[in-house]
């Protein structure tokens, strides 16, 4: 069971949480000016990095998206922080 | 070869089994290959094996980073089974399946394959009208699949939780009489030693450090063992994909998660076909030494450690109860995990990336043990030709593009 | 028979308590306190069971979980549990216990004859036959050869074991005495312990062992530590097993407890101190496996603690000095004994004990147990021998927490790596063996040295390695249940099978049920011996939960039955269910599928009719309510749905879609528009959450949080819908004041004083309300309703009936009647992917090459011939007198009582363009005829829904 930490919340078990997505993905827009390739990176592609990983993730108890930095080998949590400009 | 049969084991005996030789020839590299397959798992040994076999391109080596079947090859729960939702995958995965009907006389080297019947258990009527749809798709591209009623999933699982207590009673499901079960590491070993004895190179503790790019083409792999000049590269290194083709600038749609398996003390036969269960989550079969082997969903939390977690550890195994409460008598003997890798459609990746000459077969995800002679073979084709056999081809990464997903829990609402 | 029962030893069994048990239906007796293996093994009994692929018969080898050998099924009353460990399995009356793997049972198993034919059977013979036939025409005889115990399929375990977490400053592994000094120690300065063990009393070897520390008698040190950490806030735990080390410093362990359900812990430690003890090594020499052949270390236990003796005449054979008590206590026990030590300069046995130096035992005799011992070139007689090959330590829980192994060549064990995780590991797990070092070094965990605990039993000297020997004659097992041997390792190396793992799973070594703990190490050394390579250059496998097997049921706890994906539960569960409703599940939520009695399709029919002629009431509750309040409330719809909201009027409501970014219909519902900046989103019952993440995310990543909230009030309020051409009637026979709705209006007002709103939005394509209280009023409004009902003849819906209703007007339900590559337009909604330029959810994916394919599967409606049966759900749209190729397939298929024939839904290749036009359909190779027609077949003007 590994522990995350929401940055509103706290410690919390990794019950709680859903990946959703690797940070640095910014939306291509407006859709019309958007290849076919620029959009499918968009939406499918990462790197699945082996070792250090930023990533948005999830806290389902208060539905917040925060920015979590990991490991994923050895899956140490280095950092949990709120999303850019938001409080906590 | 020597040939292994019923007789060679009798003459052996006979002289003490002292005559053995080596099922496979340890290799050392080379300076140059016409292909090289990275991976030593079940589908880069296939690979290796029908390029010399079935393209009679025989100097290749396969590279593999530790001992060859050891990642998920070695790792699943070693189902076989064609029962799909769409034509694609349909045809991808019955011609592995028909290649595994004849593999164990192929390769001289028994796989074990037991086609003992696979039930998909549905509980709803929405889930039973789903079976269905997938039945009646497996019938129209050829493939042996039938709905089945409570009735008659309750005489081939008899111990099925059918009790008024139960959360999820079995309403019926797919059935699939030609899907079953085979002995992983036999498949890589038959697969090892029948193309080391067409002279491929299986060269172990070989991790590939760099590919060797020039003019936009590949021209070898750079290794902890030396360089090594190739054209042609095919890899087939599951959740390390992504990190090899990176280094050629090449995102992939992969994800990587840990999938465990479980195995419990050996028990005299009592489950006799391969069920999974819709409510649950969770599916096992029996092996031949009586041990019941149990598989879930994946760990949730993205990952490329080969540990296992506990959370998901509860949810597997509290749903193999529910489906059958006697088995609470048994015990966890063992339990490990793979990671796989994960593609947003779940269906594989198999085709040209990046440079000339690079092709990939990975994102298998959960599913990849009962493709390998697909894998393989398909793989095998793209290195001997450069170009698609036409079924590898909507697997191809260009699907992404175009939105042409191939997408089984979306067609089916069942996913692999 | 040569097992006897001392009259004094055995501390740990109550003689004034006889239980009677049986074993393979002979009967037997032993007192409480012993265990299994105790009472059979002071009754004389050799055999236990027979092994697995050979059929030899097997002896005891141990005392705990490492048994390899004594695996039992064990029946007490209407309890059965296969595969039972007969030295963990402690004595009940009554019980009745069975071999394994043997029939009729372990003295005479009729597949005994199996080990005449050892040699065409050797390691991994089944990879090079039986490729004649398919394999399945041998399989069936293989499978009932194999297995262990037997699963009753009658007896159901309960789901009792409860999940606890605990979190404890500091935990301490294992009690025998580094375990206990450590406690000790940590206490004194100031930690509060969790001391666990998995026997059922603490002590560890000393049980067995015995010896004063401190100058007290072993048992009174080990309660003074035991008070010490409980007054100090600590817990002592016994019968505790100690499986798994997980993530982020998470370990399980197993808790026993009599009379009451076991319990799985998940146990949170600041720092953890491992002390887990060693596991004593066989000697390998030609029939190591013939019964009588045992562990010293266990024959110990079962002497001192249960005064169950081995022998009448005892032959030791070790090289090292920790055997050396043995010998002593058995002769003590009026045992005669015989010391082989392997070593020339082995230290003295006690007197009257006949010592045997530098001499090595070459084989075991005898047939069916041991009768004698082949030494240099001599035979001895015994009836007993009892081994040591040195120990392993039990570094498995280091090593699942991730510490790493050194090959320790003077003490001939792999030991923790310092450095490589986080535990401390001391004692015997630390290679560090013998009373005094064991206190030493667990002491030092914590303590000063000069605190040290001191004890009268001095350090052993150095040991002899021991390792199996490729020349000697004869077959040497390797792992005793699996049947492998030294020839076995060799096979595999000459084939190539070299590294530990391909060993492993050729030759099936140590994957036996005690997990590879007598066999595991064997296997290396066995390996590195017939390699000529150093166990270091060898390595090893690795280690993964659970260090012992653990009951599934432990794991799996409580979460069965009505807790495994616990159903969501209706408010007005209760009045449905009075008004006799029929409960199913739907989307995770358990809701009324029809009311009454008889045959649900005949009731369904009468309920839907019933609907279209008066009226009729459904639960609604289960359907999402999301407000969005804000000034950029509407702008967030905007993005989120595919059709616009922002321009929706206060007090009216519209249907919309929400698109995932890949272009797929994710849900489908109406908005309403409350007030200027306050929404309600409506998200089918089991895509709540999703639709709620998908807006945050949007919220949180686009939009100012100031801007916009979100709040999912589905849980607070109750929804009944009233539908049908005397819907608006029955609102005012319940007393029910309706401000005067037009189709698609939404207002609130107030019943019983408490908010009521009330949404003029069908699902059915009759005139429909949609009334909504807060849940504390809801049975209130049942009530009224339920009245009014009952004036005008209408009736309940359940579920079913409604699937009708809504498919007779070609409403859809996402999920049923689209998959997860339907798109909007490929339900007939063409305008916002032509027209609107603003970006939303999903939209650059509505322009790939897929997306503008000429051939997508569209929402149409099919219609059989007159008097047919309706088609089934499921069944394959075809081309007629074509190709048998699936088109797509009928997503929902009913009999409509409306107009009086079937009715289905299909996702159909271009279908929207082949509307007349014939086409086929297959089911389980039956094939029917069918008119692609339009989707709605019920007023398709729409005349009921606006009048």
């Amino acid at each position: 069971m590994q522990l995350f930490r929401c940055p509103f919340c706290g410690l919390r078990n990794e019950t709680e949480f859903l990946f959703a997505v690797e940070a640095g993905h910014p939306r291509p827009e407006p859709a019309e000016s958007v290849s076919d390739e620029e959009w499918a990176r968009y939406l499918y592609l990462h790197k699945a990095p082996k070792g250090h990983a930023r990533e948005i993730w999830l806290h389902v108890t208060c539905g917040e998206y925060f920015v979590l930095d990991r490991n994923t080998i050895t899956r140490e949590v280095l950092s949990s922080e709120a999303l850019p400009g938001i409080e906590t | 070869m020597q040939k292994y049969s019923a007789l060679s084991l009798v003459r052996h005996a006979l002289s003490g089994h002292k005559n053995w030789r080596p099922a496979w020839h340890k290799a050392s590299p080379k300076e140059g290959y016409d292909a090289i397959v990275i991976g030593g798992g079940g589908h880069g040994l296939a690979t290796a094996y029908y390029l010399a076999k079935q393209h009679n391109i025989e100097k290749v080596a396969v590279l593999e980073r530790g001992w060859i079947g050891g990642g998920n090859t070695g790792r699943n729960t070693t189902a076989v089974r064609s029962n799909y939702f769409w034509p694609e995958s349909v045809a991808l995965y019955d011609l592995s399946l028909r290649l595994y009907e004849g593999l164990s006389r192929e390769l001289n080297f028994n796989v074990m394959l037991s086609q003992r019947g696979m039930l998909i258990a549905a509980h709803t009527p929405m889930q039973m009208e789903i079976c269905n749809r997938i039945a009646n798709a497996m019938q129209l591209n050829g493939v042996d699949g039938e709905l089945m009623t409570a009735e008659q999933a309750e005489k081939v699982v008899p111990l099925v939780n059918q009790s008024a207590g139960a959360r999820y009673k079995c309403m019926g499901g797919i059935w699939q009489g030609r899907a079953g079960v085979a002995r992983h590491d036999a498949v890589a070993w038959g697969y090892a030693r029948a193309a080391s004895s067409l002279g491929v190179d299986i060269i172990e503790n070989c991790e590939v450090l760099n590919l060797i790019i020039e003019g936009g083409a590949v021209t070898g792999v750079e290794t902890n063992l030396g360089t090594l000049k190739t054209e042609r590269i095919g890899i087939a290194a599951a959740g390390a994909t992504p990190g090899l083709v990176q280094q050629v600038g090449c995102d992939l749609p992969i994800h990587t998660y840990a999938l465990q398996a479980f195995v419990s003390e050996p028990v005299k036969p009592c489950l006799d076909t391969v069920l999974l269960y819709l409510g649950t989550g969770t599916y096992l079969s029996q092996s031949d030494k009586g041990e019941m082997v149990i598989g879930g969903g994946l760990d949730r939390v993205p990952t490329h450690g080969q540990r296992g977690n506990l959370p998901a550890q509860e949810t597997v195994l509290s749903g193999m109860l529910e489906m059958f409460p006697a088995f609470g008598q048994l015990k966890l003997l063992r339990q490990w995990a793979g990671v796989v890798d994960v593609v947003p459609d779940s269906s594989p990746v198999i085709g040209p990336v990046g440079p000339e000459g690079l092709f990939i077969n990975c994102g298998w995800g959960t599913g990849g043990f009962k493709a390998i002679p697909a894998g393989g073979y398909l793989l095998a084709h793209l290195l001997a030709t450069g170009d698609h056999h036409e079924i590898s081809r909507p697997f191809d990464l260009d699907r992404f593009t175009k939105g042409r997903l191939i997408d089984e829990a979306a067609g089916s609402g069942i996913a692999h | 028979m040569s097992g006897w029962r001392h009259n004094s030893l055995g501390s740990e069994i109550d003689r004034s308590d006889e239980l009677s048990f049986t074993f393979d239906g002979q009967s037997f007796t032993g007192f409480e306190g012993d265990t299994v293996a105790s009472a059979l093994l002071a009754s004389g009994t050799k055999i236990f069971g027979r092994s697995f692929k050979y059929h030899r018969p097997r002896g005891l080898w141990g005392k705990g979980a490492e048994e390899p050998n004594a695996i039992l099924d064990v029946k007490l009353g209407s309890v059965h549990a296969p595969n039972q460990r007969a030295t963990t399995t402690f004595l009940q009356d009554g019980m009745d216990v069975y071999s394994v793997n043997a029939a009729p049972d372990a003295k005479h198993d009729r597949f005994g004859f199996m080990d005449r034919f050892h040699r065409f059977i050797p390691a991994g013979f089944y990879y090079k036959t039986f490729m004649a036939l398919n394999w399945m025409s041998y399989e069936p005889s293989i499978r009932r050869m194999a297995g262990l115990g037997k699963v009753e399929p009658a007896f159901e375990p309960p789901a009792d074991a409860a999940h606890v977490d605990m979190n404890c400053d500091l935990l301490v592994i294992g009690a025998g005495p580094a375990g206990l000094s450590a406690a000790k120690a940590a206490t004194h300065s100031g930690r509060k312990v969790l001391l666990i063990d998995d026997a059922p009393s603490p002590g560890g070897s000393l049980r067995w062992r015995g010896g004063e520390i401190d100058g007290q008698p072993w048992l009174d040190y080990v309660e003074h530590v035991c008070a010490l950490v409980r007054d100090a806030g600590g817990q002592v735990l016994s019968d505790t097993t100690l499986w798994g080390a997980f993530d982020h410093g998470m370990f399980a362990a197993w808790e026993r407890r009599q009379d009451r359900p076991d319990r799985h812990l998940r146990i949170r430690a600041n720092d953890v101190v491992l002390a887990a003890g060693a596991i004593e090594r066989p000697l390998w020499f030609a029939n190591n496996d013939v019964p009588g052949v045992m562990s010293v270390e266990a024959a110990m236990y079962h002497l001192n603690c249960h005064g169950a003796v081995a022998g009448k005449k005892i032959l030791i054979a070790t090289a090292n000095d920790l055997a050396y008590p043995a010998a002593t206590a058995f002769a003590n026990a009026g045992v005669e004994v015989t010391l082989v030590d392997s070593r020339a300069d082995a230290p003295r046995t006690e007197d009257g004990i006949e010592q045997i130096k530098g001499e090595m035992l070459k084989s075991a005799i005898g047939s069916p147990t041991v009768t004698g011992a082949t030494i240099g070139g001599r035979e001895l007689s015994c009836d007993t021998i009892l081994c040591s090959g040195g120990y392993t330590p039990s570094v498995h829980i280091w090593c699942q927490a991730g510490g790493k192994l050194d090959w320790d060549e003077n003490r001939d064990v792999l030991v923790p790596r310092p450095g490589t995780c986080s535990l401390k590991v001391v004692g015997a797990a630390n290679g560090e063996f013998g009373l005094a070092q064991s206190l030493r070094s667990g002491h030092l965990s914590f303590g000063r040295d000069d605190e040290a605990p001191v004890s009268d039993i001095l350090p052993p000297s150095d040991q002899m390695p021991v390792r199996p020997d490729p020349s000697l004659a004869g077959r040497q097992w390797i792992d005793m249940q699996n049947d492998v041997t030294l020839k076995d390792v060799g096979i595999a190396a000459r084939e190539g099978y070299k590294s530990v793992e391909h060993l492993k799973r050729y030759t099936t070594l140590g994957m036996a049920t005690d997990q590879g703990r007598t066999s595991n190490f064997a296997g290396l050394a066995a390996m590195a011996a017939v390699t000529g390579k150093s166990i270091a250059e060898t390595g090893t496998t690795t280690y993964r939960p659970p260090f012992e097997p653990v009951p599934l049921a432990v794991i799996a706890g409580r979460r069965r039955g009505e807790l495994f994906n616990p159903l969501k539960r209706l408010s007005l569960e209760s009045l449905h269910q009075k008004a006799g409703a029929r409960f199913r599940e739907y989307g995770g939520w358990l809701r009324p599928s029809v009311y009454g009695v008889g045959d649900e399709q005949a009731l369904t029919q009468d309920e839907a009719r019933c609907a279209r002629e008066t009226v009729g009431i459904f639960d609604a509750s289960p359907l999402g309510k999301l407000e969005i309040v804000g000034p950029k409330a509407a702008e967030l719809l905007d993005f989120c749905g595919y059709i616009k909201m922002s321009s929706l009027k206060p007090g009216r409501a519209r249907y919309g879609f929400m698109l995932s970014e890949s272009g797929i219909v994710y849900d489908d519902g109406v908005v309403l528009c409350l007030e200027n900046e306050r929404f309600i989103v409506s998200a089918s019952s089991s895509h709540v959450d999703g639709v709620r993440f998908r807006l945050e995310d949007a919220r949180q990543d686009r939009f100012s949080r100031d801007g916009v909230a979100i709040h999912d009030v589905t849980q607070g309020l109750a929804t009944l819908t009233v539908t049908g051409p005397m819907s608006r009637e029955l609102l005012s026979a319940s007393g029910i004041r309706e401000p005067d709705l037009a189709h698609m209006d939404v207002a609130e007002t107030e019943f019983n004083d408490q908010l009521l709103r009330i949404a003029r939005i069908s699902f059915t394509g009759d005139r429909s309300y949609e009334l909504s209280v807060p849940v504390r009023t809801a049975g209130e409004l049942h009530a009224r309703l339920a009245d009014g009902l009952k004036k005008l003849g209408g009736c309940w819906l359940g579920l079913e009936a409604v699937m009708i209703l809504r498919a007779e007007k070609g409403y859809i339900l996402v999920g049923k009647d689209t998959d997860g590559n339907t798109m909007p337009h490929d339900l007939g909604w063409k305008g916002p992917r032509e027209k609107r330029k603003d970006e939303y959810l999903g939209k650059r994916s509505l322009f790939n090459t897929e997306a503008e394919s000429e051939n997508r599967r569209q929402l149409v409606g099919l219609q059989v011939g007159d008097g047919e049966t309706p088609l089934v759900a499921g069944s394959h749209v075809i081309p007629k007198n074509r190709k048998r190729q699936s088109m797509g397939f009928v997503t929902s298929s009913y009999f409509s009582p409306s107009m009086n024939r079937p009715i289905a839904l299909a996702l159909v290749e271009s279908g929207l363009s082949r509307i007349g036009e014939k086409l086929a359909c297959f089911n389980d190779n039956e094939v029917r005829e069918v008119t692609v027609v339009s989707p709605c077949a019920f007023d398709p003007q729409g005349e009921r829904l606006n009048g």
